[in-house]
């Protein structure tokens, strides 16, 4: 006998399209203050990552990921969340980060090698994860939490399309089914993990289509669709709450800028591409449909830009006037109390300092 | 009353989830069937699918998410089939389990226990008889405890699960069902980072952990005429070495005994802490009976490469008449 066991099929979901125009049909329920609220979101991430690029040309910290082109699949995703529920960044979500409400002045000071801007208490965010995927873990655990607290809680877990080749990728999403956790796997695919393009990283026509094989639903959404985002995201975090379980949602973006300033981009993409996709960008997009809306005109986005810019000058400079930690960190966060061995090893460190001295 | 190890881990895993409620249990069989080696036997009747649960094959998963379940503030106690099969879980221990207090600057923490069947002397497939501690001492971050005998992985594990930190909690299933002995029904606690002195002598110090330890106390025993100290360090990280210092300050000589390969193996490490706080007391060069830096053989030559009581006797001579 022969018959077919079940028919997948893989959903796109575009609602905003590049020239400002809507399908009202798809589009979710959102007040003007709402839209607003997610532009200034989006326009705050682009200003942050500016003002981040130029303190790392200026030496004042160190390397540092962008997300120059995917500000509509971070606060879209972000912008489905309630205050209480969780989520886990990768290294490249300032914008999601930010409008979680963690502090501007900590993400730059953990840019800038002082590991005191991770702790910021009510952020409802979990430390960002330098090794790729392995933090997807620790959400579905997370949520898995929430499962045996009856804590409704929705958690949230943003990758790359490159995390999606890594192992823990894989049994993150197998625990996630198995455990029914209230995940939403937000993949940013953002076409590269550093040079390599997400076609070599799997065979399958989408990312979204890989959820189908752990038993959940996934989605593909156009990543630069702050609309679609949310609205995917959205519905993800709704069922989650509702007890149904986790969702994958691909959101199908451009990485703008290099990999990070370590990176040159031009060695295995063309110009070409690149001013491509810039046609396609998510600010741009946003703001078209609110003029079109008559929700905003020049002098409101002047305003913006400029009240913005002045609070990012001022978190840079909050953060560069921090003093240097006490040596005594180094040692004082390994164990919640410090270990005799760690004592005689920072009292070895004192004296040589004094010798160096 | 009377009890093997197996069954003293099982009680205190009982008595640890009926006191606290943020206890869960998780891995590879260890619900319906109760775990290959029987530890977690009668739980998930006990405490149910809520809280015992049975995981997917998959270790890094397992100890992923039990890092999760810490972050929210869940106590969960991972077990994993044996202990040469943490690796693929490996890199969550070094990479984030380790690290999460102090990269977040004490914002999130890891109380999590990831207990393990480990070390040789049951006859067992490839991969089911290696000692590895050496690398979970040192990473630092976490805590790193073997129990040798019933009685005292009954009291380290309930201090393990309460500790605040991650703790590796090590078992010798050598010694699973080859100890029974007295166990108190109450619950109790024996302390972390404290090295237990079993027999107070004056010659010479032995220094072991673990299945050796039987073998270590037989040797001794068998040689009546030397007066020798036993310690028994029980918390590998953070090392008690103090307890150690003073005792090789008394006997001016020390063998170190382990079953895991040599170099770069934990008795390296006590050498390196003897050499730097008593190094003027010592009358003999210290020596170490361990494994070799081979992979460990199956059962045919295990009983070669494995130190005997007769290989730790010949030791404890040798330096002795040093
Ligand atoms: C486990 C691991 N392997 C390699 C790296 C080095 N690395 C950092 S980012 C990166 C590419 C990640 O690509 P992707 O997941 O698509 O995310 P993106 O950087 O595009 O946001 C690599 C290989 C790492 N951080 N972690």
């Amino acid at each position: 006998m022969k018959k077919v066991l079940e028919q997948f099929g893989v959903e796109y979901l575009q609602i905003l399209k590049e020239d400002g125009s809507i399908d009202e049909h798809l589009m979710p329920k959102l007040t003007s203050k709402q839209i607003k609220e997610m532009y200034k979101a989006m326009v705050l991430a682009r200003i942050f990552d500016n003002k981040l690029l130029a303190l790392q040309r200026q030496g004042s910290v160190g390397t540092i990921a962008q997300s120059t082109g995917q500000e509509a699949s971070a606060v879209g995703s972000a912008f489905a969340l309630e205050k209480n529920d969780f989520i886990f960044p990768s290294f490249r979500e300032s914008g999601a980060l930010l409008y979680r409400g963690l502090p501007m002045d900590n993400i730059i000071r953990v840019f800038g090698w002082d590991e005191r801007g991770a702790k910021a208490e009510n952020v409802n965010a979990f430390t960002m994860s330098i090794p790729v995927a392995t933090h997807l873990l620790h959400a579905v655990g997370y949520g898995m939490a929430c499962n045996i607290k009856n804590d409704k809680k929705v958690i949230m877990a943003y990758f790359g399309d490159g995390a999606t080749s890594e192992g823990d990728f894989h049994e993150a999403m197998n625990f996630a089914g198995v455990f029914n956790a209230p995940v939403v796997f937000i993949c940013q695919n953002n076409q590269f993990a550093i040079s390599m393009p997400r076609e070599k990283q799997t065979k399958a026509k989408s990312l979204a289509q890989k959820a189908i094989a752990y038993g959940f639903r996934g989605i593909q959404v156009d990543g630069n669709d702050v609309f679609a985002v949310y609205s995917a995201a959205k519905d993800a975090a709704d069922n989650a709450r509702k007890g149904r379980g986790p969702t994958l949602i691909e959101c199908y973006t451009y990485r703008i800028a290099d990999h990070t300033t370590s990176d040159d981009a031009s060695k295995y993409r063309t110009e070409k591409e690149l001013n491509e996709w810039k046609k396609k960008d998510p600010i741009d997009r946003l703001r078209k449909y609110m003029e079109k809306k008559k929700l905003w005109n020049k002098k409101d986005e002047g305003k913006l830009v400029k009240e913005l810019q002045d609070s990012v000058n001022k978190a840079a400079e909050k953060a560069m006037a921090i003093e240097k930690p006490d040596i005594e960190d180094i040692f004082k966060y390994m164990y919640k109390e410090m270990t005799n061995e760690l004592k005689e090893e920072l009292n070895d460190l004192k004296e040589s300092l004094k010798y160096e001295a | 009353m009377k009890l093997n190890m197996v069954e003293a881990i099982n009680l205190a895993l009982k008595q640890e989830m009926k006191k606290d409620g943020n206890v869960i249990v998780l891995g590879e069989d260890v619900g319906v069937d109760g775990g290959v080696f029987r530890v977690t036997e009668g739980l998930l009747k006990l405490y149910g699918e809520k809280r015992v649960l049975d995981t997917p094959l998959a270790e890094s998963g397992i100890i992923g998410t039990s890092i999760g379940m810490a972050a929210y503030g869940l106590k969960p106690v991972a077990e994993v089939q044996f202990s040469g099969f943490m690796y693929p879980g490996f890199d969550q221990l070094i990479s984030h389990a380790s690290r999460i207090r102090n990269r977040s600057r004490g914002m999130f923490s890891c109380p999590m226990v990831v207990r393990a069947p480990y070390s040789g002397g049951i006859r067992a497939l490839e991969h089911h008889s290696e000692s590895m501690e050496a690398i979970y001492v040192h990473t630092p971050g976490l805590k790193v405890v073997i129990p040798s005998r019933p009685y005292d992985a009954k009291g380290l594990l309930i201090s393990s699960i309460r500790d605040p930190d991650p703790v590796i909690f090590l078992e010798p299933k050598r010694v699973y069902r080859a100890i029974k002995e007295e166990v108190p029904e109450e619950e109790y606690t024996l302390p972390l980072g404290k090295c237990n002195v079993v027999k107070e002598g004056n010659e010479i110090t032995v220094v072991s952990y673990g299945a050796m330890m039987k073998l270590v106390l037989e040797a001794v025993e068998k040689l009546e005429n030397v007066s020798a100290e036993v310690i028994d360090v029980r918390t590998l990280s953070p090392l008690d070495d103090e307890t150690i210092i003073n005792s090789v300050k008394k006997t001016g000589r020390c063998v170190i005994v382990h079953e895991a390969p040599r170099s770069c193996g934990f008795a390296a490490e006590i050498i390196a802490r003897i050499n730097e706080k008593a190094l003027l007391s010592l009358e003999a060069p210290v020596k170490r009976i361990t494994g070799y830096d081979t992979v460990i053989p199956l059962a045919k030559l295990e009983n070669e490469y494995l130190p005997s009581v007769k290989r730790i006797m010949h030791g404890i001579e040798e330096v002795l008449s040093f």
